[in-house]
């Protein structure tokens, strides 16, 4: 698989057909997710919403090709991720994923420029390189003041808008976030969802969110709504988001 | 990817702090521990460092220095016939107690070496010459004595200075450079003949005979020859040296009490260093979990983890080391602690050392190895 191939625009960004997930052996076990289907589209915002268990965070992971599903087809950007080896699946998150998660995941021994600067570290770009866009992606996050503190001296909105700027810094075509805004007041909340908006609007990349925060629910283009490992209803427009959960 | 494991490392300072110390602690000991024993195995060995000469013949039986089953004079004519010798003389050496003006006595070891030749003559003198020896009375004294038999005379011994040896006159005609003997006592040198005057006769009096060979003989194959030739037991001086230190391991319990230090410094440093390190990886585990996801591979975080432990334990080898080395200062300076590094001491260190950051790391690299990058995203 080469992770540089050219994908016609028309193709979703993600398409996964089928997926079966369980977790656990024997009389333990847990079917995460039953026969799933999801679509993600270029360019859109697409959240991902339901109670806690109902499978969300795990068809994130396999979206995002940190978990193998147990069947099923996961084509990302063009790339079969079920048929990739390890390695493969590793080299394809390195370029074309962004990750934003619950808990930011800074390192809090390292300034907020080196945190930024990781996943081109991490795909082996020179420290002097890495660091120079880290800069700039503060800067477009509002931190360009604050490279060289520690996340510590941060208030949470302004760590998970580091953890943005790290996943944007690589230019990836696609973002994934669990629960972004769970650990952030409204205000902040708003600021991190408007700067995920510009860069699903800018650069046309597709943002995907799980989420349990109908606080954000104004900035999604579709909803996906999941119980019981399935997709039960999905919620293709704006307007139809509105509809459906009119108090947000 | 290393930079930031080693900024992730030194970012850490309580961890850092602990994961250095228990290194540090471990070299102390591992490395002090073996300066000890080699210090005591080299007092063991002093007589054979004073006295220097290629071949020591002893009794048949002997198998030590200090264990002595004296020879008679004749032996040293016998050794002498043999081919490839080119000198043979008697040597005096035991324990005798040095009276002083107050009463006091002290215990030290007298050499008597032969008048002829002075072989066996302590190598650096610090004052007066070897010569002085023939003269009456004389004897010379390591640099030990000036202070210890000078206690008595509330100053250090001089040249020209006289105290009793066994109820005999003697008179200091020279200072000498010698090392210390493991009984603690001073070094006495002054001539055979004199020396059997200074102690109470007995049928055989002489201790060993040292030996010299002509030029382009191997010693051993001359001892190996002596051997031969007289009955007697012939050592070369390193296999001396050997013999001594492998009769007090075999012995003395020596070896078991310091390779205990040895093997808890070991421990202390697996341990400390070992556990702290993996909880060290243990609380980073969401963090190489997301670098996972970002796309670190296992082989580039292992490699983190590899240089991070290998760090810790270059840093903790070096502190360890340099106060080891002030440790070792000090002791020398009081001259009455055993005290011996050679470069095979740091060298042996730096393996033990590795040997447990390799550990450390490898606990660290079984826990990143099994770690799912999906973790990140559960609560």
């Amino acid at each position: 698989m080469n992770p540089d191939s050219i994908v016609p625009d028309v193709l979703p960004a993600v398409l996964l057909t089928g997926i079966e997930k369980s977790f656990g052996t024997g009389s333990s076990i847990t079917r995460a997710l039953r026969h799933t289907d999801f679509e993600a589209r270029r360019g859109e915002m697409l959240f991902l919403v339901g109670p806690s268990g109902c499978g969300k965070t795990t068809l994130l992971s396999i979206l995002a090709g940190t978990l193998r599903p147990d069947a099923g087809e996961v084509v990302v950007y063009g790339h079969d991720l079920h048929a990739a080896s390890e390695s493969e699946r590793t080299a394809f998150r390195t370029r074309h994923l962004g990750f934003i998660f619950q808990q930011f995941n800074l390192i809090p021994s390292l300034s907020i420029v080196e945190n930024v600067s990781v996943p081109l570290v991490i795909q082996g770009k020179k420290r002097r390189e890495a660091e120079g866009r880290a800069a700039d992606a503060l800067d477009r996050v509002g931190l360009g003041d604050r490279l060289h503190e520690r996340p510590g001296k941060l208030s949470g909105g302004q760590q998970q808008r580091v953890a943005i700027a790290r996943a944007l810094v690589h230019d990836p075509p696609l973002i994934v976030c669990d629960e972004p805004t769970s650990a952030l007041d409204r205000e902040n909340g708003r600021r991190v969802m408007e700067i995920l908006r510009d860069a699903a609007d800018e650069r046309g990349r597709t943002v995907i969110i799980v989420t349990h925060d109908p606080r954000i629910y104004s900035y999604a283009d579709r909803m996906a709504e999941m119980e019981d490992g399935r997709i039960s209803r999905l919620l293709d427009s704006p307007a139809a988001i509105a509809t459906a959960h009119p108090d947000t | 990817m290393m930079r930031l494991g080693l900024r992730m490392l030194f970012g850490d300072h309580a961890k850092y702090g602990m994961l250095v110390s228990g290194i540090v602690f471990a070299t102390i000991l591992i490395t002090q521990g073996a300066a000890l024993f080699l210090g005591i195995m080299s007092w063991m060995c002093s007589t054979i460092r004073n006295v220097r000469a290629e071949i020591w013949v002893a009794d048949p039986r002997v198998e030590m220095v200090a264990d002595q089953k004296p020879l008679r004079e004749t032996d040293a004519d016998r050794v002498l016939s043999v081919e490839g010798v080119k000198w043979a003389a008697p040597l005096y050496t035991g324990l005798q107690t040095v009276k002083m003006d107050d009463g006091s006595s002290k215990q030290v070891t007298l050499i008597g070496l032969d008048a002829t030749t002075l072989a066996g003559a302590p190598p650096r003198m610090v004052e007066g010459t070897l010569e002085a020896l023939r003269l009456p009375d004389g004897v010379i004294i390591d640099e030990y004595a000036v202070d210890d038999l000078g206690k008595a005379l509330g100053r250090p011994l001089a040249i020209g200075d006289v105290f009793e040896l066994n109820d005999h006159r003697a008179v200091v005609v020279g200072i000498c450079k010698a090392y210390r003997s493991f009984t603690g006592g001073a070094y006495l040198f002054t001539t055979y003949d004199r020396a059997l005057g200074f102690v109470p006769a007995q049928r055989k009096m002489t201790s060993f005979v040292l030996a010299g060979v002509n030029t382009g003989e191997s010693p051993a194959a001359v001892a190996r020859r002596i051997e031969a030739a007289t009955g007697l037991r012939a050592f070369t001086e390193r296999e001396f040296m050997e013999s001594t230190i492998r009769w007090y391991v075999a012995n003395t319990g020596i070896v078991y009490n310091v390779g205990t230090i040895i093997l808890i410094g070991f421990i202390v440093g697996t341990v400390v260093s070992g556990q702290t390190f993996y909880s060290f990886v243990l609380e980073n585990t969401r963090n190489l979990a997301a670098f996972k996801a970002m796309g670190a591979s296992n082989q580039s975080l292992c490699g983190v983890l590899v240089i991070q432990s290998v760090t810790v334990g270059l840093v903790g080898f070096g502190i360890g080391q340099g106060i080891v080395a002030l440790l070792g200062r000090m002791l020398l300076a009081l001259e009455k602690v055993p005290f011996l590094i050679v470069w095979q001491i740091p060298a042996g260190v730096l393996l033990a050392i590795t040997g447990i950051c390799i550990l450390a790391a490898f606990l660290g690299i079984i826990r990143v190895a099994r770690l799912e990058a999906a973790l990140v995203f559960r609560a």
